[in-house]
């Protein structure tokens, strides 16, 4: 498959779909199934609106949605109590599957919706989106519904503001730019076609879902791509330009936090692909620097990039979703 | 719902079932109101937000949506009765930039964002009309014209709504402005009112040794000093609020430019025009005193008048008020109200819910009681349909 004809075929700008009532009309005649998964942490003032806004839109108005969940890490503000009093199914992470154990991080939570939500098809929208907008579910889902050989749904934002001439920078953020994009191109070319690989909104059907292992911090999302790559193909992912989305910026130390959990699941992906050698104990300590008056100090973050096996694993999630062995 | 009533206490017993039925509809109006709040509608530039309007109208399934020349937004949903018509307003414009962040904040009780009670909640409810009557399952006999309109802040001298009933071809028995801030509240009368500015400019070229004699601040501070000598009556309430100045550059800077923006409002029409004539007296006179360039300029104005107390459209509002254990907070009023009134169309504003920090960046809406003024509005919408607010001929 040639990467600039992928990118011209699958690259969509969501204006594409507004017409929702055509494509509830289609998704019902294939008789599926939709749920909408907000992983949470602590995001009292965005989750209230996310969930209004799919709900009257893409459940009420146009039924579009057949579940909308809430699945938290444990939050300490009113998270819970806000989705809940606006209509969504509030699970705590720890409640699912308990006999698994509760590890922290975003991936453990989408991992646990494979098992807790119904759908045939599950998009995940991050829950800290300030300028939320229903296109941020449809437009990742349409092509799903219209296109049968696309498996997987890859949200990107760019919006240009005022720019003169045709040639503009796009891409994706820090870490996308300064060590994704890198890391892709020197492995996994194809995959330099994801213009946002990082973006933590996404529309996945579950018979590709159920068969991925799931790390569970921030190598989600790598990790995920290139296993949908090695097994189902480039023809299998489709990204979705959802114009712009409003949130918090994050602080380059995070970020360095960030790139260390992608960096470990994405070697050990490589390593279990045979795409590099056998790998050495890797350290799961990030250091970093502060300085404390004249003298620096280490101080040393742990970073776990544990890993779910694929959910259809699982003897409970066979029974639930009567999965023959 | 049946809504063919004998007598209004009929309407009355179904306020419970109104609010219910309201709160039912909780996720579809607060999406309405993110949207509209997060469009950006300073005076005179409302388009997109009634762009947005009228498109939810249309998901609706109204029928007569339209924009006309002045840029309101109206839908209408048909009655059995042709001949008859209510007009609801809530005036689409707000009081903030189109620079300041927009953003809207959904708590477990609380809305805040930029206009989210003044009126963006108003024009949420006019978007949000056609589902909630029909989950009410409400048909009215009179058709309900839905009017958002523009311009109405401000300098905008409520033209978006003085277009409309200028052109407008539908008689109707009664109006009813909706506002978000505040429930309880119930206006139908208007003051007499005019909004002014008065501008003052010297020459550029004036001598240094002349600092002190003369600057476009001294002009100013003189008219204002003789405006401030202007006797102001008791009766009718009569005041003049000088509401804003600017002028001038810097600490040592001669300034040849001032400008003071004021209101003067009275329940008698003649001391507003009496009033008017004084400053024009004094601006004359100031500006030939400093060889200066005054101008005069009214920005907006409205003239008094009202309803009576007992007008059956007011004694239903208080009626449905009471029952909803709401005290009447009677406000004369110069928004829109004023100009329905202004016309002889009988007409109240009514307030949707509880606001605090209005005008502010953070203007907070309550969710809850927002249940309790859908609830009054339709009662009132079923009084007026049934014939309960006509006056006795």
């Amino acid at each position: 498959m040639n990467l600039n004809d992928w990118i011209k075929n699958n690259t969509i700008h969501h204006s594409r779909f507004w017409d929702i009532k055509k494509l509830v009309e289609e998704k019902e005649r294939q008789g599926l199934k939709i749920s909408l998964c907000l992983p949470t942490l602590n995001e009292e003032k965005t989750i209230g609106k996310e969930i209004v806004m799919f709900k009257s839109e893409l459940m009420d108005r146009y039924p579009l949605l057949d579940e909308i969940a809430v699945i938290d890490s444990g939050s300490s503000d009113k998270t819970c109590e806000i989705a809940a009093t606006f209509g969504a199914d509030v699970h705590l992470s720890a409640d699912i599957l308990p006999q698994y154990g509760e590890k922290k991080g975003k991936g453990e939570n989408l991992w646990k919706a494979v098992y807790e939500l119904t759908g045939d098809i599950i998009v995940y929208v991050d829950a800290d989106i300030k300028n939320i907008h229903p296109r941020f579910a449809y437009g990742l889902l349409a092509p799903l519904i219209y296109r049968p050989e696309v498996h997987y749904v890859k949200a990107f934002y760019d919006r240009p503001l005022a720019f003169s001439q045709g040639v503009r920078p796009s891409g994706g953020g820090r870490v996308t730019e300064i060590l994704v994009r890198p890391l892709f191109s020197l492995f996994f070319p194809d995959l330099t076609g994801l213009i946002q690989p990082l973006s933590g909104e996404y529309a996945v059907r579950r018979e590709v879902l159920e068969k991925l292992p799931f790390p569970i911090g921030y190598g989600v999302e790598t990790s995920h791509l290139i296993d949908v790559y090695e097994k189902w193909g480039m023809e299998a992912i489709a990204q979705v330009d959802l114009d712009q989305r409003v949130h918090r910026n994050q602080e380059t130390r995070d970020l360095g936090k960030m790139a260390f959990g992608i960096l470990r699941a994405f070697l050990f992906r490589a390593e279990a692909l045979g795409v590099i050698g056998e790998l050495p104990d890797l350290s799961t300590f990030l250091r970093q620097f502060q300085a404390n008056n004249e003298s620096f100090e280490q101080v040393a973050f742990e970073i776990v990039e544990e890993e779910r096996q694929p959910m259809i694993e699982l003897p409970e999630y066979r029974e639930k979703f009567g999965i023959k062995q | 719902m049946d809504t063919q009533f004998k007598t209004i206490n009929e309407i009355m017993a179904l306020l419970p079932e109104l609010q219910e039925g309201a709160a039912g509809m909780q996720e579809t109006l607060i999406a309405n109101l993110i949207m509209l709040s997060e469009i950006p509608a300073p005076t005179f530039e409302e388009k997109d937000r009634i762009k947005l309007l009228l498109q939810r109208m249309l998901e609706c399934g109204l029928q007569n949506v339209s924009t006309d020349e002045a840029g309101n937004g109206v839908g209408i949903i048909p009655g059995t009765d042709p001949a008859r018509n209510i007009l609801l307003v809530a005036h689409a414009d707000s009081v903030y930039s189109g620079k300041a962040d927009h953003t809207i904040s959904v708590l477990a009780d609380e809305i805040i964002g930029p206009g989210v009670a003044d009126n963006s909640l108003g024009v949420a409810v006019l978007a949000t009309l056609p589902n909630l009557l029909e989950a009410l399952g409400i048909q009215l006999n009179s058709n309900l014209v839905l009017l958002g309109s523009t311009k109405g802040l401000g300098s905008g001298n409520l033209d978006g709504l003085k277009f409309f009933m200028d052109h407008n071809r539908l008689p109707f028995d009664a109006g009813i402005c909706i506002e978000g801030a505040q429930l309880g509240r119930l206006s139908y009368t208007a003051v007499g009112m005019f909004r002014g500015s008065i501008d003052c400019r010297l020459p550029e070229e004036l001598e240094w040794q002349r600092v002190g004699e003369s600057s476009a601040i001294i002009a100013l501070n003189d008219v204002i000093n003789r405006i401030l000598e202007i006797p102001v009556p008791r009766r009718p309430k009569t005041s003049i609020v000088l509401g804003a100045i600017r002028g001038g550059k810097s600490f040592n800077i001669m300034a040849t430019q001032s400008s003071l923006r004021f209101e003067v409002r009275s329940e008698g029409s003649e001391i507003v025009q009496q009033i008017r004539v004084c400053i024009e007296d004094i601006v004359a006179d100031i500006a030939s005193k400093y060889n200066a360039e005054i101008s005069f300029k009214i920005v907006s104005s409205r003239e008094p008048g009202g309803i009576d107390i007992g007008h059956p459209l007011v004694k239903s509002c208080r009626q449905v008020m009471e029952h909803l254990d709401l005290k009447p907070r009677i406000l004369p009023s110069m928004s829109e109200v004023s100009e329905l009134i202004g016309r002889g169309l009988p007409a109240v504003t009514l307030g949707i819910t509880e606001v605090s920090n209005l005008h502010d960046l953070d203007e907070t809406i309550r969710i809850q009681p927002i249940y309790k003024g859908l609830a009054q509005l339709f009662a009132v919408l079923l009084a007026i349909d049934g014939g309960f607010c006509n006056e006795p001929e």
